[in-house]
Formats: C-alpha cells, structure tokens, sequence
C-alpha cells in the first residue's frame, strides 16, 4: 500500500480561530471516502513545522497570532516545501503571512514569509465581514467559490500572482479579486471553511497531488451552497445590494 | 429623583406595556430604550443608593448570575436582569421596574461592561472566561480583554471576581487594585496560545498552571480552589458542591458566585445550599418531554460552550444538533469545525436550525449519522430509540425548542 498522503495543520493554535482548521480535515475524509490514505498532523506552537508532506494547510487568527506565527515559519522549512511542489491552501491571516509583508496588530509594516507575490495594508472603511462569492480565475475548478470573510486587510497582487477568484459579491482581497495562485500555493478570503463550501476546490488541490480523482456525493454540500447562492444571489442583507456586482464574464 | 427621570420612568413602563400587548415579548428592550432615550442618565439613577454585583464572560453569564441570586437572596431580596436582557436597555429596564430592592445582580454583554462599571459604580464585578464567540461583531478575542482591562484600570473601590485559569481574564482582572481569584478552570484555551499583555507564547505546564514566555504573566495563587466537585474558601474551609444542574464546569461557576456572595457576608456553606437547589436556569439544563418523549436542553453558543455541552450529554443519548446564525448567534457558523463532533460517532444525530445544511455538511466529515431535518419538533421526531434526547442549540435555536416544549 502506497504512503498516506500527509496533510500538516500549520499551527492551528495560532492560525485556527476561523474554523479553518476544518480544511484539514475535509482533504483528508475526501481521500478516504476514494480509499486512499491519508493522515493529518497538528503541529503544536512549540513543534517544528515537518518537511516530509503533501498539502500544507494554514487558517485565519488574530493579528499577535499572526505575528508569532510569522516568526515560527521563518526557518524556511514551508519555503522549501513549496520550492519542492508541495501543495499550501492558506486562508485569511494565513494568507497575509505568505506574502511579501502585512501590517500587524500595531499597524506596523511587518516582513512576510515571501511565498507570494503580494503585499497586505489596510482596507479603507470598515471591516470586509460577510459572504464572499467569487467565480474562479483559475481553469479545473466548478464555481462559483462561496464563503465568508472577516478580514480588515486589503491584498494587492503582484505580477507573479494571480487571484484565485474575481469577486461578484463581497470584498475579497480590496482589488475586485480574492485569494491568489502562485505555483504550488494557493490563498483565499473564504472562511465556512473554504473547503467544506468548495469541495470542487478540495477537489482540486487533491487532484494535484495524487492525479485524478473518482467523483464522490456531494448531495449535502450541495444542498449547503445551493442555500448560501440563494442567499446572496436575493441579497437578504443591505450589504450585499449595495455590494452587488454583475457576474464577470468571460473576455 | 429628577423630573426628567420620572418621566423616563413612566414613559419606559407604558412602551413595554404595549409591547406585550403586541405580543411582541415581554417588552423588556423596547421599555429599557425609551428610558435612555428621554434620560441617558437613567441606568446611573436607577442604580444610584443600591450594591450592585456584575457578571460577564463569554460563557456562564445567566447561569452564573442565577447562582450568585440565589446565594445573595438567602439575605435580603435581589434586583436582577433575566430573559438575557444583557444590554444597557435591558438593564435599565430591569432597575427601573424595582425600585425596592437593595442588592442587585446584572449580567452584561462583554463589550458592554466599560460602559455599565462606569454607569452603575458595581461593589463586585464577577470575570468569568473569554473566548471567540460572534467575530463577526467582536473580530477578536483579544481586543474584548483589553477593554475589560482598561476599564478596570483607575481608582475604582470595586472587588473583582476572577477565574484565575484563563489568562485573558486574569491579564483585563490584574488591572484592578482589589481581586479576589478563583480558579474555576479552563476547558477551551486555543484562544490564550499568545500572551494577552505582550503577544509572545503562553506555557502550559499540562495541569493547570501557566506562564508568559515573554512578560512573565503567571496564574495567580488562587483564593478559592476547585478539585472536582469539591470547593475549597480561603479560610481552608472546604464544600462539596452538588449542584442539580449538570456540568463541571458550573462547579467552577458556583464557586465564583460564592466568592462573590462572601463579600456580603454569605458564607459558602449557605451559598452552596441555596444554589444547588436550582434545577434549570431560563431553560438550560431543562428535563422535560415532547409526545412522551424525554428530552432536554442544552445551550451552546461557541466552540468553548460546546465542548461543554456535549461533555454534559449523556453518552449513548441521540442528539439533535441545531444552529441559527442570525445577528445574537453569530452570522458565520464556520466555528462548526471548531466543535469535535467526532465525538457523537456511534449515537445517532439530527441536524436542525436555520443553518441546518452546515451542521449536516459537519457531521457528515465527522463520521456521525445523521438526518437533517429543519422543523424543530421534526427534528424531535427524528431522533432514533425511545430514550432520552439531548437537544445541544445555540442562542437563537434554543429559544425555538424552549417554545416548542412549552418552555417560555
């Protein structure tokens, strides 16, 4: 029998306040359910980061979280991962870390962990908090992409990223895009978790690790989105009349 | 008495009387913003002459305040905020409509407590324990901890009441000059890993100590300590606490409650007597029955309250599972992945609620069985056996089922 693919929880101490943690396990439960083994690990504040994995999953925190957790991967061992191909989904906090900076809970320009080529301030106005919908940017993946966001940061890409999504209603990363696509590391807004709205998504991170993947019923997760599109596509909230933007369409 | 606050007073009374004619609830939120509305003064007025102790926390408020009501009640009668009326409006409210009572015990929302210190001059303020709870009103855990903080910062001569186990507490607790500390333990501590005064990472020591690797914040030594059920006073007096109502963790709460209730004169012995005979408070905890059926209530609001309540539940019970996200609840259940559901595996459960989809989408990672059935006495109904349901909901949910058993 061939290894287990290894699924690392970055830290879920430090980045685990958005339930984002939940991606770990929705990876690991959609290569069972294909009979394929899998194994997830919690890496613990005081433990070193594993070199030896597959995906690498980071999630949301608060902004002193952040910061600690920016300092514990500093070694390099995520970069060198992700040098080596490995798959890293990183959401919110998680995401602004993988940059090239970010502002911490001082509101101070702190140095990022370089992974991806973008730069994280502050979004003018309030808080981005609410549902977040996004068609995806990038091919092989069924959208739409649903979630919620809870940021306060506004994400602005360079030219070796691309976003993940363009955004039809919500914030996002601030520039009408969400998330963000470099090589092997893919970023995104979306809490609910991501993962667990988009198991095309799971999906998709799955598929470029072991190849192609056998369908599976998605009955209930479908049902979940089918209600979370409704919710927005009739804008039950002010914001999100006020947010609305038409699809994007293809060029 | 000021004419102003007279009329407040009366103006207050007539718009929750037609509130409720209405049928529109007991009018407690529309009657308490009226009177603020005519005089902001009112809650400092209605306060003024009285001893006022104050809960707050993320979890535990109405049970908490429950307890220390019935502990102070064995003196003299008590002024107190039911039905989770935990703004300024319901507290006002619930000041104005009794004009006798000399003590007073008020629970108040957690972002809210700066504002009420400083309205009502509390003689106790009872900190219980922080955690993540509704970000998208709060955004961080933290943030709630510094305000506590500072408002307790300054020459008050109020008493803190303070759980010694969660370091946000004891860090917004240690600004006060007078603390009494009770150590009423700490279930969930995934939001103290960094230090809530310098940022850097928190030591455990696998029991129930804790230390800053960066300042040097520690657990305090506590006044009262907590040994599974068994309390002991700073006198080294000690008590067995047998509570009608379920969970360890309310030894811990009853424990702060009596530590708050010494500071007029009730001695725990007597504290402990009057709390233990409570059988439910505003519905948790509640046993009852639907179509013969036995079943009962358990709130939980957040991932910490939760792992509490299904600890609670009995272990081969069915569940029903039920989750709103509407503005009092929190409008992202994505905290679902928080909860270890995992392990219900082996029981039978039914998800329910408005956000019934994302509790169904949980369990079915988890491993659990599960049906989703959106109408709450459906749900009922749907759990598998003949025994005994723990229905588990969170804050609006639970309100739903209270009504369906015919419970308030």
């Amino acid at each position: 029998m061939a290894d287990p693919v290894r699924i690392v929880l970055v830290f879920p101490a430090l980045l685990g306040t958005y339930g984002d943690g939940g991606n770990a396990s929705v990876l690991a439960q959609r290569l069972r359910w294909r009979g394929i083994d899998a194994e997830t690990i919690d890496v613990g504040v005081d433990d070193a980061l594993p070199g030896e994995a597959d995906i690498y999953v980071l999630g949301g925190g608060e902004d002193t979280a952040q910061t600690l957790a920016v300092s514990r991967l500093a070694d390099g061992t995520l970069r060198r991962a992700a040098d080596a191909g490995k798959q890293v989904f990183a959401v919110c906090a998680g995401f602004q870390i993988l940059g090239e900076t970010f502002l911490d809970g001082h509101g101070e320009v702190h140095a990022g962990l370089g992974l991806i080529d973008c730069r994280t301030d502050r979004l003018p106005g309030s808080r981005a908090v609410g549902e977040l919908l996004g068609d995806p940017a990038v091919d092989g993946i069924a959208g739409p992409l649903t979630g919620y966001e809870n940021h306060g940061g506004r994400t602005l890409l360079g030219p070796a990223a691309q976003p993940l999504a363009l955004v039809r209603a919500g914030i996002g990363n601030g520039d009408g895009g969400d998330g963000a696509v470099q090589g092997s590391v893919v970023a995104t807004y979306l809490h609910g978790p991501a993962l667990a709205r988009n198991p095309a998504l799971a999906d998709w991170l799955l598929t470029r690790v072991v190849g192609t993947l056998a369908p599976i019923d998605d009955t209930e997760e479908s049902e979940l989105r089918r209600e979370r599109l409704a919710f927005v596509r009739h804008g039950r909230s002010r914001r999100w009349r006020r947010q609305w933007k038409p699809p994007a369409r293809d060029s | 008495m000021t004419a102003r606050y007279q009329v407040a007073r009366a103006a207050g009374a007539t718009a929750a009387g037609l509130s409720r004619l209405a049928g529109r609830g007991t009018g407690t939120q529309i009657g308490g913003r009226v009177i603020l509305a005519i005089d902001p003064t009112a809650m400092a007025r209605a306060a003024g002459g009285r001893e006022l102790a104050l809960v707050s926390g993320t979890n535990g408020k109405t049970t908490t305040r429950t307890l220390l009501v019935a502990a102070l009640e064995t003196v003299e009668p008590v002024v107190s905020n039911a039905g989770g009326a935990n703004l300024p409006a319901g507290l006002t409210a619930a000041l104005t409509a009794d004009t006798t009572s000399r003590l007073g015990v008020l629970e108040v929302d957690e972002p809210f407590l700066p504002r009420v210190v400083e309205a009502v001059e509390p003689r106790v303020v009872v900190l219980l324990n922080l955690s993540r709870d509704q970000l998208d009103r709060y955004a961080e855990v933290r943030r709630l901890a510094g305000i506590w903080h500072d408002a307790l910062t300054g020459p008050h001569a109020l008493a803190v009441v303070a759980n010694a186990d969660d370091p946000l507490v004891v860090w917004a607790a240690s600004a006060a000059k007078n603390v009494v500390w009770v150590a009423a333990g700490q279930g969930w501590t995934f939001d103290s890993t960094s230090c809530p005064a310098c940022g850097d990472i928190l030591t455990r020591d696998g029991r129930r100590g804790w230390r800053s690797n960066g300042c040097g914040l520690t657990r305090p030594t506590p006044d009262w300590s907590v040994t599974d059920r068994t309390v002991t006073a700073p006198d080294g007096s000690s008590y067995d606490v047998e509570l009608a109502i379920p969970g360890a963790v309310n030894v811990g709460n009853a424990a702060l409650a009596a530590a708050a209730a010494a500071h007029w004169g009730v001695a725990p012995g007597a504290a402990f007597a009057a709390m233990a005979r409570i059988p439910s408070v505003e519905g948790r905890y509640l046993e009852t029955s639907f179509a013969g059926r036995p079943l009962r209530l358990l709130l939980a609001k957040n991932p910490a309250g939760w792992v509490e309540a299904l600890a609670m539940s009995r272990p081969d019970a069915p569940v029903v599972v039920s989750v709103n996200a509407r503005a009092a609840d929190g409008r992202d259940p994505s905290w679902l992945w928080d909860v270890p559901f995992e392990v219900l595996r082996g029981r039978h459960a039914v998800a329910s609620g408005e956000r019934s989809r994302d509790v169904a989408v949980r369990l079915r990672y988890a491993g659990v069985d599960h049906v989703r059935v959106d109408d709450p006495a459906d749900a009922l109904r749907a759990a598998h056996g003949s025994g005994p349901v723990e229905v588990l909901a969170n804050y609006t949910a639970f309100q739903t089922f209270r009504r369906v058993v015919g419970d308030g």
